[in-house]
Formats: structure tokens, C-alpha cells, sequence
């Protein structure tokens, strides 16, 4: 059973492997090759890991490290590229390894429309390449053994994720030639360096203190260092908590991640909603031994958790994108299990990674299905008016029609039975209605906040209430109600490749909370063996005290039914008359500047404009303006250095060394030889008879002097 | 028999004659014939030597008398060559005296 551990670099490398291979042959390969390619790979690791955690399992949970190569060794200094393979770990590789599959799967098709709509086929290939570097990075980032390994992963997705939100990077989300994309990329990317330097400095302040990176050393050492100097705990947990709201979306960083839905939907799916954006959580729940040394920096984590959760709950509500409103759901339930990993809560925060992970990704990718259904529509009549389809009329009568704007969409329920019903089970998951995986999972969240931390648990109930309410509204907007465009009216189901991984993902999102129910526990026992958790046996009052197996009746019930009445306000307000084409949202009268606010997200992005990046550009264009040009390409190249130099040149060395010097040297040489020659030609007088006299002289000369010699 | 001192002193004597003529006369073919009389009382030499090297060493030499023959087969062509220049130039300038021939001076 030990020899099933060797296996743990295929998970990195299966996928290299699969993208070399589309990399190299893939110019000669069809679409369909390519696509089931690389679909293989990531489901090869998914079979890795569940060896994995078979041999886990049968070893009784007992963690696992398996060297692989040495990597940095500097005097002291020694970092191996070591995999660890435990509980935690294993959990982490089959939700991305799993999911990463069912989203390579659905790609294969989302991608085939994706690049003919796009008008650009040879990126299909580029886009699997992506993918499996993803899913190759992640792995990484899961399965290091040090926070060093665990960086080169953190770094390796960002880029990941740069790459493809940036994959139709010479358009807008529309396909209108723009930047738009590109610069979403950009500011994911440079939102994240930001998060990543608070990493950094903890990884540095860690191995200041600690001398080593690895997880082992750290953890024995992190007891012994609190009781000496525990504001370095407190250091290292708050500089990893900024590299947690820049990767995980939490406030104040969170603002990329609604930009990134500029990324293809599977995309979305697999790296912003169920795998990339939990490595946070993940980082957190791997370094509890630091954390729950520090209750105070607990605190602060549940808190940022608590309050991006209802904050970006509320700005959902004010979305018209179908992806932008799953974007802030996410970052909203990201803040759940940011808040519940912060709490100390750390079976519950990971319980919630994973079934949001299966429900989000069936949400994105059931949303990518309806925009797809509505490009398809669209593309439909472009193709059979006979109006519009007029002679060279082809490309204008395109007007600009956005396929993600709810407000475009309507009745879709019968042209898209299949995705609305999976739709409708994501939702519901989502919302956490009984007995979908969401309930589990989040009521197990608002329990420990209960208990923990009352403020926490006020804000999280009130950010679920608004989750149902937002999810309710995308639902009757989107599936309900009738089309508000000819290319609803006209949408068509999608095709089997992308509906079947929907299907599975339905299935787990509906039975994923049979992993941790109350009474059987079958993911914190897992857990347990990496993760210790504490007790905390407070003083509490009686109606928390009621345990039904680990569930309180109360909690649960009280989530359930906020949520069935945000569900009920939503269809009051957009089921009951649903939306017609052109109408404003009926919440925008009664709300006011409240919705306003939240139809603009709060403003953040325009203040962090005012406030950061326009100051940004202030100092930027005095460096360039002032420092760079005027000061040193003005002043201290042009008059300084240019100046000397022509001086030099034209004063010191043209005027006395080279005219006075050597010019004067070699005119002297010239002069001389003209002076010698014009004597010298006194000589030569065209008289033969001197010339036999001076050649008689010479022998006379000569022989005088051999015979006097 | 003459001793060698003597051909040797009239061939110095002929060669100063030859030369000063070179030196002193105008007229080309006073000149050449002053050339004759150099070469030729160098020829005078060698065969001096030569019959009193002979002498000494009491074998057949001949070493001298070849180098004469060289040099009169030498001075022949030489005469041949410059009187066809001294031919040429009489024909444009009328004259042979060496002193006019002065045009290629620098």
C-alpha cells in the first residue's frame, strides 16, 4: 500500500504531459483530439488522487511526505520539492482534479462555439494548453510539502489565470475589437502581485523566525515561538491573510474577480469560482497551527470573511450580467469560508469549498449553456432573416447584442429545459435549501459563527438571505417570464459534451452533503487526522446547546427559512410580473440611490481609481514628465554628460591634441619631405655625365673604404 | 716576361683614360669609346691575372680569359643598343652632345 504514494508527482506531471503533447502535435491534431486529450489528463490525475486517497484511507489517515527533488539547498538553507499527501491535501487534489475534468469535458464543447462565434478557431487549441497548466499548478500548489512550493503554485495559477482571462485578449466580452479583456487580465494580475507580496512577506518573516519554510519544522516550532515572541504569529498570519483577499477575492483585493468573467465561461467555472479562488481557504486551513495560536488574527480573518461575504452578497443583488452576479456570489461564499477557516472552523470552511466548488461550477457552466444557447439564437436569426440578411449587409446588421445581459434573456425554461432544471439545483444548492449540499455545508458555518463569534454570524445569515434573494432573481429574470429578445426567443439547448458533466456536477451539488452529514461526520473524522480541532465549550446559551448529531434545528432552520423568503420576496418583486423588455429593474424605484449604489457596485472600483490608481498615474507621469525627462534626459544627459563630452571633444581634444598635437606631427613630417625633396632635386640635373661622376665618386667611396678598412 | 705589375699599371692607366673621357667629353660617341677603353682594360686585367694565376698554380685556368669573353659579348650588345639610341636621338635633335639630353631631369 506505501508504493501508491510514489505515484503523487503524476499529478503535476500528467497534466505537463498533456499539454506538451497538445503543444507539440496539437497543430496536427482535430479539435475533438485536442479536447479529449487533455480531458484525459486531468482525468488521469483525478484517478491519482483518488489512489491516493484510497491508500490514505486504508493507512488510516496518517499524512505522507514523498521527496522528489532537492530544489534550493544554500548553506543552511535546504528546500526539497517535496509532495505531502494528506487528508487536507488529498481533499483539495479531488475537487480540482474532479471538477478540472467535468470542465475540460464541457469545454471540449463550450470552446468548439466559443471560437467560431470569436471568429478565431486556432485558439482552441491554446486554450487546453492553459487548462492542464492549471490544473498542473494547482497540484502543485496543493501537494507542496513547504509555503516555498506552495507559492510556486500560488504564482503558477495567477499566471494561469492571467493567461486566460486574457484568452480573447484583442476583444471585449462582446468580440468587439477592444482592451477590455486584456485589461481585466491585467488587473487580476496585478491585484494578485499585491496579495502575493503580503505572502512573501510572510513567507520571508516566517523563515526569519522559524529559519525554515516547511510545514513540518514550522508547525512543531510555531508553539515554542508564540510563547517567546508572539507578535510574529500575529505578523505572519495577517501578511498571509493580504495574500489570502488578493487570491481568494475577499476585501479589499476581491475587485478582479468580477473583471475576470472577461475569461471564457469554463474557465470562470474551474479557476474563479471552484478551485484557483479557494486557495486561500486552503492556505488558511493548511497553516492552522498558526492561526489558532493567534485569536486575534482569527478574528480579523472572520471578520474580512463576514463582511465580503454580505457586502458582496448585496451587489449581486444590483447585477445584470449572468456571470457578474455568480462572480459576487462567489466571492460572497468565499467570504463564508474565509470567515469559517478564520473562526477556527476549519472542517466547516473546507466542507463548504467543496460543495461550492461542485454547485459554482454547475452555476458557470450552466450559465456559459444559456449564454451559448443565446449566441446561438442570435446567430440563428443573423442567418435566416431574410430582412436583415441583405447583400454585404452580413457584418453591420450585427448590432451590439451582449448574450450575458439577463435583461436580453427570458422564458428560457422551454427552450433550455436541461440547463434550467440544472440551473434550478445549483441555485437551490446555493441557497442552501434542504437537502441540497449547500444546506450542509453553510448551516455548518453558521453554527461554529454562532457559537464563536455572534457579529459573524449576523452578517452571514444576513448575507445567505441576500444570496437566495439574488438567486431567485437571476432565475425568474433568466428562465421565467417572457423572451426580452428574438435571440432568447430563438436560444437552443446545448449538446450532450457540455450537459453531461452538468449532470454529474448536479448530482454532487445535490448529494455532496452526504460527505459531512451531522451524526456520521465522515469529513471531519477525515480531516482530523491533519487538522486538530479545538473545542471550544464556551458558555452557551441553551438554544445552541440542542445538537441533533452535531446540527442545531434552530440554526438550520432559521437559515432555511430566510432563504425560502428571500426566494418568495424574489419572486414577488420579479416573478409574480416578470421583467419586460426595456423595463428598469422594479427594485431600483423603492430602493433609490441603495440600488444605484449597488447596480455600481458600491463605487469601489471607481474609488480605488481616485484613490490608488490615478495617484498612481500622477506620480508615474511626474517620473516620467519631471524626474526622467526634464531632470535626467534634459538637464543631466543633454547638458551634463553631452555637454562635458562635447566639450572634451571639441575644446580639449580637437583643439590642442589632435590639431595642435598630431595633426601638427604629421603636417611637420609632410613639410620635411617636401623641404628634403626640394633640395634634393637640385640633384637630379639631366646631366649624364654628372650622374657618371657621382656614381664614380660612390665607387671610389666604397672601395676606399673596403681597401682602408 | 713582363711582370704582372706592369699590364696591371696600364690597365689603371687605360681605365683613368676611359673615365676621365666619360667625365669630360660631350660628344656620345667619344663616350662610348671611352666605355670601351674601361671595359677593355678591365678585360686587360683579367687576362693578366688569370696568365699569372696560372703560373703560380702550374694548371690550365681559364676562369679569366671566359670572364673576357663574357664582357666583350656584353660590350658588343651594349655598343649595339646605344648606337641605335644615339641614332634615334640624332634623328630628332640633330646632334649627339649628351649635355642637350637633359628633358627627364626632375
Amino acid at each position: 500500500m506505501e508504493g501508491i504514494f510514489t505515484l503523487v508527482p503524476l499529478i503535476v506531471f500528467l497534466p505537463v504531459l498533456g499539454l506538451l503533447i497538445n503543444i507539440i502535435f496539437g497543430g496536427k491534431m482535430s479539435e475533438k483530439a485536442i479536447g479529449w486529450l487533455a480531458s484525459a489528463a486531468a482525468g488521469a490525475t483525478f484517478v491519482i488522487s483518488v489512489l491516493l486517497a484510497y491508500g490514505l484511507w486504508s493507512a488510516h489517515g496518517e499524512a505522507v511526505t514523498v521527496p522528489f527533488a532537492d530544489w534550493i539547498t544554500i548553506g543552511n538553507l535546504h528546500i526539497p520539492w517535496t509532495f505531502r499527501v494528506d487528508t487536507l491535501s488529498v481533499t483539495m487534489m479531488l475537487v480540482v482534479s474532479g471538477v478540472g475534468t467535468l470542465i475540460h469535458v464541457y469545454a471540449i464543447g463550450y470552446m468548439h462555439e466559443d471560437v467560431r462565434f470569436k471568429k478565431d478557431e486556432k485558439r482552441y487549441r491554446r486554450f487546453f494548453v492553459f487548462l492542464n497548466l492549471f490544473i498542473a499548478m494547482m497540484m502543485i500548489l496543493v501537494s507542496g510539502d513547504s509555503y516555498l512550493m506552495l507559492f510556486v503554485g500560488w504564482e503558477g495559477v495567477g499566471l494561469c489565470s492571467f493567461l486566460l482571462i486574457g484568452f480573447w485578449y484583442d476583444m471585449d466580452t462582446l468580440g468587439r475589437p477592444s482592451w477590455a479583456n486584456s485589461n481585466a487580465a491585467k488587473k487580476a494580475f496585478i491585484t494578485n502581485r499585491i496579495g502575493d507580496f503580503g505572502f512573501l512577506l510572510a513567507g520571508m518573516t516566517m523563515f526569519w523566525a522559524f529559519g525554515s519554510v516547511q510545514f513540518g519544522e514550522v508547525f512543531g516550532l510555531a508553539e515554542e515561538i508564540a510563547a517567546a515572541q508572539p507578535g510574529i504569529i500575529v505578523a505572519i498570519t495577517l501578511f498571509m491573510l493580504i495574500g489570502v483577499t488578493g487570491k481568494s477575492a475577499q476585501i479589499p483585493l476581491y475587485v478582479w474577480l468580477p473583471d475576470a468573467m472577461a475569461g471564457p465561461t469554463p474557465v470562470s467555472a474551474l479557476i474563479h469560482a471552484a478551485t484557483m479562488v479557494t486557495a486561500g481557504v486552503y492556505l488558511i486551513a493548511r497553516s492552522w497551527p498558526l492561526y489558532t495560536l493567534v485569536p486575534d488574527a482569527q478574528y480579523i480573518v472572520a471578520m474580512v470573511g463576514a463582511v465580503t461575504a454580505l457586502f458582496a452578497a448585496t451587489i449581486a443583488v444590483g447585477q445584470y450580467d449572468i456571470k457578474k452576479v455568480l462572480a459576487y456570489s462567489t466571492i460572497s461564499q468565499l467570504g463564508f469560508m474565509v470567515a469559517a477557516v478564520g473562526m477556527g472552523a476549519f472542517v466547516a470552511g473546507m466542507f463548504h469549498l467543496v460543495t461550492h466548488a461542485f454547485f459554482k461550477a454547475l452555476l458557470f457552466l450552466s450559465a456559459g449553456s444559456v449564454i451559448l444557447g443565446l449566441e446561438r439564437g442570435h446567430h440563428h436569426l443573423a442567418h435566416h432573416n431574410p430582412l436583415s440578411a441583405g447583400a454585404g449587409g452580413h457584418e453591420e446588421h450585427e448590432e451590439v447584442f451582449d448574450p450575458g445581459d439577463m435583461r436580453n434573456m427570458g422564458g428560457l425554461r422551454k427552450r433550455m429545459p436541461v440547463t434550467f432544471w440544472l440551473y434550478i439545483i445549483g441555485t437551490l444548492a446555493l441557497a442552501g435549501i434542504f437537502p441540497f449540499a449547500g444546506f450542509w455545508s453553510k448551516d455548518e458555518i453558521l453554527l461554529d459563527a454562532a457559537k464563536l463569534h455572534p457579529e459573524v454570524f449576523a452578517l452571514l445569515l444576513t448575507a445567505a438571505f441576500f444570496t437566495a434573494f439574488y438567486m431567485g432573481r437571476q432565475i425568474w429574470m433568466v428562465f421565467f417570464g417572457e423572451p426580452r429578445h428574438e435571440a432568447a426567443a430563438h436560444a437552443e439547448e446545448s449538446p450532450r459534451v457540455m450537459t453531461v458533466p452538468l449532470m454529474v456536477l448536479a448530482g454532487l451539488s445535490v448529494l455532496g452533503g452526504a460527505l459531512n452529514l451531522p451524526g456520521v461526520h465522515t469529513f471531519g473524522h477525515w480531516l482530523e487526522h491533519t487538522i486538530e480541532m479545538v473545542e471550544h465549550e464556551a458558555h452557551l446559551p441553551a438554544w445552541l446547546q440542542i445538537s441533533w448529531g452535531g446540527l442545531n434545528p434552530i440554526v438550520a432552520l432559521a437559515s432555511t427559512v430566510l432563504a425560502l423568503l428571500a426566494i418568495y420576496f424574489s419572486w414577488l418583486i420579479y416573478g409574480r410580473k416578470p421583467l419586460a423588455a426595456g423595463q428598469k429593474d422594479p427594485l431600483k424605484k423603492p430602493l433609490g440611490f441603495i440600488f444605484t449604489g449597488m447596480e455600481n457596485k458600491w463605487f469601489v472600483d471607481e474609488g480605488y481609481w481616485a484613490v490608488f490608481v490615478d495617484r498612481y498615474v500622477d506620480i508615474a507621469r511626474f517620473l516620467a514628465d519631471v524626474v526622467d525627462w526634464r531632470f535626467w534626459h534634459d538637464w543631466f544627459h543633454e547638458k551634463v554628460i553631452a555637454g562635458t563630452y562635447n566639450w572634451l571633444s571639441h575644446i580639449a581634444l580637437n583643439r590642442y591634441a589632435d590639431q595642435k598635437g598630431i595633426d601638427a606631427f604629421f603636417n611637420g613630417l609632410g613639410e620635411l619631405t617636401k623641404r628634403a625633396s626640394t633640395s634634393l632635386r637640385r640633384l637630379q640635373n639631366g646631366f649624364v655625365r654628372s650622374y657618371a661622376l657621382a656614381v664614380l665618386l660612390g665607387v671610389v667611396v666604397i672601395l676606399g673604404y673596403l681597401v682602408m678598412r | 716576361m713582363i711582370p704582372l705589375d706592369h699590364y696591371l699599371l696600364l690597365s689603371a692607366i687605360l681605365f683613368t683614360m676611359g673615365a676621365l673621357g666619360v667625365l669630360i667629353r660631350r660628344n656620345a660617341l667619344i663616350i662610348f669609346m671611352s666605355i670601351e677603353l674601361m671595359l677593355n682594360s678591365a678585360n686587360l686585367a683579367f687576362v693578366a691575372f688569370a696568365r699569372s694565376f696560372e703560373k703560380a698554380s702550374g694548371q690550365p685556368l681559364f676562369s679569366g680569359q671566359l670572364f673576357v669573353f663574357f664582357v666583350i659579348a656584353v660590350a658588343a650588345a651594349e655598343v649595339a643598343i646605344g648606337l641605335a639610341l644615339i641614332v634615334a636621338i640624332f634623328r630628332i635633335k640633330h646632334n649627339v652632345d649628351v649635355d642637350q639630353m637633359s628633358s627627364l631631369k626632375g
